[in-house]
């Protein structure tokens, strides 16, 4: 009782009160099995580094108005060393880091070793999107997961160094080209959380942004059957519209005429396109196709080579329900 | 150390913020260490990555260490090791004052470093032929201007590993016996790798040395798989430049030490028996030196 | 010589004429060329002051386009630039050679009674290679600049457009500048100390830079073949970090971090010795705890290169390799730590002025105590995988550079600035600057901690909506530390025209500096010392004739043979 009313003051004092949801002043809400445990080590060391602090700066205001300089008057004699003193203040904080030391690490181990059960997801960073691969093949930019369930990341990077990082569940781990890299938790809350790239990687960096979405108990299987049959269960136009959204295309290319890394693609069917070398062409499904594939053959003027290749993770199908789709935007009807 | 200073006043050697020449000379010695301790990590941190890559490609280096003439290594480490000895020498004939000895003795240790780089010339000149380079240029190829044979074959080459089509043969280099070559690497399109010629069979005459994988195996007639070129064969010669070559940096800035030591000889700086200039630069190519035989060691020697 | 300089007395250095090293020697050429240990620290003083504004505008470019969450006044690729640029020139151009160029090269022979630092020459290359690595630094900003943030990460620092080699180059170059400074002050330390000042005898200040000395000397060759590797890389294809050519590109990250973790302590073991001398000066008291303040300045140096790990903990390193660099990151903590309740100490049962330089100290103990006890959230290996990359390392690491080493040297450039140019600055305007930087830096950098642990990633263009708030409030805070520092400007520069002359001992201090006019002579002294213990404030009195503390008997410390030299 008396330790949960100091437990209570030290969370008033450190402003570390929680929310229902486990939000507080310093944290985001805790939405996986391990964000509690992270986030009573960070109150932790928060109520002895506020306690700390308040024992030197109180110090010092006294000492300063205690002990200010008098017109003609020296300090008083004092010790300049004092063993027993210097020891026990080297001790008390050498105890008190171990103790950090041991819970940092004892969470550490419980977050970076999955359960053998666990749900697997491959992931792919690339500049500047994520990509999210279900066991049953479909690809999408956002990740999807039940609620309660461990779920087990096994990522890749195309090019340089990204960082996979939800806040909410308080995990990061580095996604590195050339390697795989893991990463695991279980969500404990439905809901949408976002779920960022924490290593710098280049012009939109901060553009990475991916959503997590915690589907309720027996939600997820539902999600994924009707998601992964969207080539069948939607027309062209509106499949074409889902890849281009979830494929990484929407973070470098607009619709709504605006120029960001890659051109926009309003208006882009039957559109005069004039390349660095100076030839132009007439945008048909040929050129969407090859822009698609090979990219860097034709570079439109003004813009650099960075788009990477589609091959091989683009079906027929899908680069016909694009091009469909780009068909589509020609300003007539309304688009995000 | 205040009440020295006076007999050292008009020594035109003493720098005015010392007190004696012993506080002088003690102070360019510890420097010159310290000196030295940056120089060893700076190296070491090349061959920290020597080490990590090495350890996870063994098979870059085995492939690599072959086209590196282990003789002319260890010439240019035997010339290195007399250059010590001839600047140690020279230390002391700085101490006996013996000014000509003294004068000989650092041409002697320059023309070493002149010698060492020049056998450097012939090693690098060679893989500049052959295309031998760093990963962003690596090219290997084999130069017209040097004999080759056009052979034809025809019809399939039989071996007892498998049936194998030799696709296409650019060029062979025949070498008559106990010639020695450069090894090559001559793009030969087999499928699939590897594989050994069976000396039986083979209508393609053996070369007498050469790099191993290619037509004809030449001692042993066990038919080992024997290696091709590793992908990554590149990385090994990236770090055989970059450690050799920033050797060779040094060997550069030793001979410029050596050239300004000649300068002070001729100004008169060591009439008097001071040693220090000499004793730093000295220790200096010790160290050039020192890092040179640990590079033969890990370059050339790889079994 | 004939002793024309009569000041050894205490009095106060009346007339505008009075020869001193700043008059010795005349026109830009006996600077450029000058072996004076004092004129090298001024000129050092004028680069890094300068490299400081420089970055200081990069950082208000970076703080303005956060205003918003969306573009506000630049790019992503500029942003990009700016981020990089305001890292690269703070660290390299300013904090590392910072306090021992600046300032320890004008004071460290000063403490010392010598006549000069060992190898004067070697300053003075010191001093060309940093002009060198500037230029470079300038020029890869004038020819695009470089978007890889300071930390120059493969593989993206070596396949991006921009202009990374030179930028790298000029970094390379700067390495050697520090070397060489390292270099000569342990051979100065070692091989030039008076009768008398046996190791323990030594002011704080110069362990400080001892330590700091051990790191640069044997840490910044690391730093130099990591960035030709670099270079290598970009240039030549090597392959190192290229994971298409079975390189790591995590290797460069071990590689860089082994230099940069202590560099970090190049940054603050120098600040905390200009401390220990301000906190005693100014508590007029005997410092608590020299031995192991002293012993823990080498101990930190050494430690300091076993932890770099810790930068690394989300990289994809094994548990047992990130067991061990927290443990370790733990054991650095201590003696910091340890050296703050020290400094506490040695004010209990003084008297204790609050004068500028005094002001910095207590603005040190507070934002430095800040500093590091968020490192403890850091090194803890299930907090860190929250907090690594977020804004809460950003903010972390602003409090001990900028709030440790920062303040310090902001402290001693108040505290030696009398010594150095022979003026006295406004107490008042002093004051203000000091406040309005505390202010300031605290309103830009404790939101930062907030934004950080609620998952705010660093480096960010764009942010989410819900940080808009904080971003802005670390917005206002920026623009008042840079009120603080244009008026801190104002004053020191207008002091040197029309500031009071300064006593040779206007704070009472009892280290050997003092014991000379303010400004030196450019032979520095007139007599050798057989010195006493730095710390003995009580063998001082204030004499109100001069405005300055004398010594109650002149002759305890001179060395019974002197004379001039």
């Amino acid at each position: 009782m008396i330790s949960t009313g100091l437990q209570h003051l030290l969370a008033v004092i450190t402003a570390a009160l929680p929310d229902d949801d486990g939000s507080s002043f310093w944290m985001p809400p805790q939405v996986s099995t391990v964000a509690q445990g992270v986030d009573w080590l960070f109150n932790f060391i928060l109520a002895i580094s506020v306690l700390f602090f308040l024992l030197i700066v109180v110090a010092m205001v006294i000492f300063v108005i205690r002990y200010r300089y008098r017109e003609g008057q020296q300090a008083e004699d004092s010790p300049s060393h004092n063993l027993a003193l210097e020891l026990t203040w080297t001790a008390i904080p050498m105890i008190l880091v171990v103790v950090i030391f041991i819970f940092g690490f004892k969470g550490y181990l419980d977050m970076s070793t999955p359960p053998s059960n666990a749900y697997e997801i491959l992931v792919e960073g690339q500049k500047w999107s994520w990509s999210f691969t279900y066991p049953n093949g479909y690809i999408d930019s956002d990740l999807h997961v039940p609620v309660d369930r461990p779920i087990r990341l096994v990522m890749g990077s195309q090019d340089v160094i990204h960082s996979l990082y939800v806040p909410a569940f308080r995990i990061k781990m580095d996604v590195v080209p050339g390697r795989y890299s893991k990463a695991w938790f279980e969500a404990t809350r439905p809901g949408e959380y976002d779920l960022f790239c924490a290593e710098y990687c280049g012009t939109s960096h901060s553009g990475m942004v991916a959503h997590v979405i915690v589907h309720p108990v027996g939600e997820f299987e539902t999600w994924l059957e009707k998601a992964s049959n969207f080539l069948e269960t939607m027309t062209p136009v509106d499949a074409g519209r889902k890849l281009f959204q979830v494929r990484g295309c929407q973070q470098c290319h607009s619709v709504d005429g605006s120029a960001k890394t890659g051109p926009t693609l309003l208006g882009i069917f039957g559109k005069q396109e004039t390349f660095a070398d100076g030839t132009t062409i007439t945008v048909d499904e040929n050129y969407i196709r090859e822009s698609i594939l090979e990219p860097q053959a034709k570079v439109v003027t003004g813009f650099e080579p960075v788009m990477p290749t589609y091959q091989g993770r683009l079906s027929d199908p899908e680069i016909m329900a694009i091009i469909e789709y780009f068909k589509s935007l020609d300003g007539t009807s309304s688009e995000e | 150390m205040a009440a020295q200073h006076h007999d050292d006043d008009h020594d035109p050697n003493l720098a005015h913020h010392f007190e004696s020449t012993e506080q002088q000379r003690q102070s360019a010695k510890l420097g010159m260490w310290l000196f030295l301790a940056t120089e060893i990590l700076f190296f070491g941190g090349l061959f920290v990555a020597y080490t990590v890559y090495r350890g996870n490609h063994p098979e870059v280096f085995v492939f690599g260490a072959h086209f590196l003439d282990t003789a002319l290594g260890a010439l240019n480490t035997v010339v290195l090791i007399f250059s010590s000895f001839t600047i140690a020498w020279a230390v002391r004939a700085a101490q006996l004052k013996q000014i000509k000895l003294l004068k000989w003795l650092i041409i002697a240790t320059m023309l070493c470093a002149f010698a060492f780089l020049g056998v450097k010339y012939v090693e690098y000149s060679a893989k500049w032929k052959h295309g031998l380079l760093w990963a962003g240029a690596y090219d290997p190829h084999v130069e017209h201007e040097e004999a080759f044979e056009t052979i034809e074959v025809e019809g399939e080459l039989h071996t007892p590993e498998a049936d194998v089509e030799i696709i296409e043969i650019e060029e062979i280099q025949p070498v008559a016996e106990g010639e020695i070559v450069e090894p090559v690497v001559a793009e030969v399109e087999i499928d699939p790798a590897p594989v050994v010629a069976d000396p039986d069979s083979s209508t393609i005459a053996p070369a007498a040395r050469g790099p191993e994988g290619l037509a004809g195996p030449v001692e042993e007639a066990d038919h080992d798989l024997v290696p091709v070129e590793p992908l990554n064969a590149r990385v090994f010669f990236s770090i055989y430049f970059m450690m050799t070559g920033l050797h060779g940096i040094h060997v550069l800035g030793g001979i410029a030490a050596m050239l300004w030591l000649l300068k002070c000889l001729r100004r008169g700086d060591f009439d008097g028996g001071h040693f220090t200039k000499v004793d730093m630069v000295a220790l200096y190519w010790h160290v050039v030196d020192i890092i040179w035989i640990y590079l033969f060691l890990l370059l050339y020697l790889i079994d | 010589m004939a002793v024309d300089n009569p000041s050894h007395d205490g009095a106060a250095v009346g007339t505008q004429n009075q020869e001193s090293y700043l008059t010795h020697g005349k026109g830009i050429l006996s600077w450029l060329f000058t072996l004076d240990h004092k004129r090298i620290g001024v000129m050092y003083l004028v680069a890094i002051t300068s490299s400081f504004f420089l970055g200081g505008v990069f950082a208000l470019l970076v703080r303005t386009e956060l205003l918003t969450s969306g573009p506000t006044i630049m790019t992503a690729d500029s942003y990009n630039k700016m981020f990089t640029l305001h890292g690269a020139v703070m660290i390299f151009l300013f904090i590392i050679p910072g306090i021992p160029a600046a300032i320890g090269n004008f004071v460290l022979p000063l403490m010392l009674g010598a006549k000069d630092v060992a190898l004067p020459r070697l300053n003075l290359t010191s001093f060309w290679f940093w002009m060198v690595g500037a230029v470079f630094a300038v020029v890869s900003i004038i020819v695009g600049a470089v978007d890889t943030g300071w930390t120059f990460y493969t593989p993206y620092s070596t396949t991006t457009g921009t202009a990374v080699i030179s930028m790298t180059l000029g970094v390379f170059i700067l390495g050697f500048s520090s070397i060489f400074t390292g270099l000569n002050f342990i051979v100065t330390i070692h091989k030039m100390r008076p009768e008398g000042m046996t190791w323990f005898k030594m002011p704080l200040f110069l362990w400080g830079l001892y330590s700091t000395a051990i790191i640069q000397v044997l840490a910044t060759p690391i730093l130099g073949i990591t960035l030709l590797l670099l270079v290598a890389e970009r240039a030549l294809g090597v392959g190192i970090f290229d994971p298409t050519l079975g390189g790591d590109p995590v290797l460069f990250q071990h590689f860089f971090w082994f230099y940069s973790h202590p560099a970090v302590y190049i940054m603050i073991l120098p600040a905390m010795g200009i401390i220990s001398e301000l906190v005693s000066v100014f508590s007029g008291k005997h410092i608590f705890g020299y031995r192991f303040i002293a012993w823990s300045s080498i101990a930190i140096a050494m430690f300091s290169f076993l932890v770099w790990g810790h930068h690394m903990f989300t990289s994809g390193q094994s548990g047992i390799t990130n067991m061990i660099f927290s443990a370790l990151t733990f054991s650095v903590a201590i003696p910091s730590a340890v050296k703050v309740f020290n400094w506490l100490a040695t004010m209990y049962k003084g008297s204790i002025r609050l004068a500028t330089p005094m002001l910095y100290v207590l603005s040190f103990l507070f934002l430095f105590a800040i500093g590091g006890l968020t490192g403890l959230f850091l090194g803890a290996l299930s907090t860190d995988i929250h907090l690594h990359d977020t804004y809460f390392v950003v903010a972390h690491f602003h409090y001990v550079m900028f709030g440790g080493t920062v303040i310090a040297f902001l402290g001693g450039l108040h505290y030696w600035w009398p010594k150095m140019f022979g003026k006295m600055y406004s107490e008042r305007w002093g004051q203000i600057s000091a406040l309005l930087v505390f202010v300031g830096f605290n309103l830009t950098f404790f939101t930062q901690f907030v934004m950080g642990s609620h998952g705010m990633p660093r480096r960010y263009y764009n942010y989410v909506e819900e940080f808009t708030t904080l971003h802005q409030a670390s917005t206002i805070g920026s623009y008042v530390l840079a009120l603080g520092f244009f008026i801190m400007a104002g004053y020191l520069i207008h002091s040197l025209f029309r500031g009071k002359p300064a006593p040779d001992n206007p704070w009472g201090s009892a280290t050997l500096e003092w014991e000379t006019s303010s400004p030196p002579p450019y032979y520095n002294f007139d007599r050798d010392f057989n010195a006493g213990d730095p710390y003995d404030l009580k063998s001082l009195q204030y004499d109100p004739a001069t405005q300055g503390w004398v010594r109650k008997d002149p002759q305890s410390i001179v060395l019974a043979e002197g004379g001039a030299h």
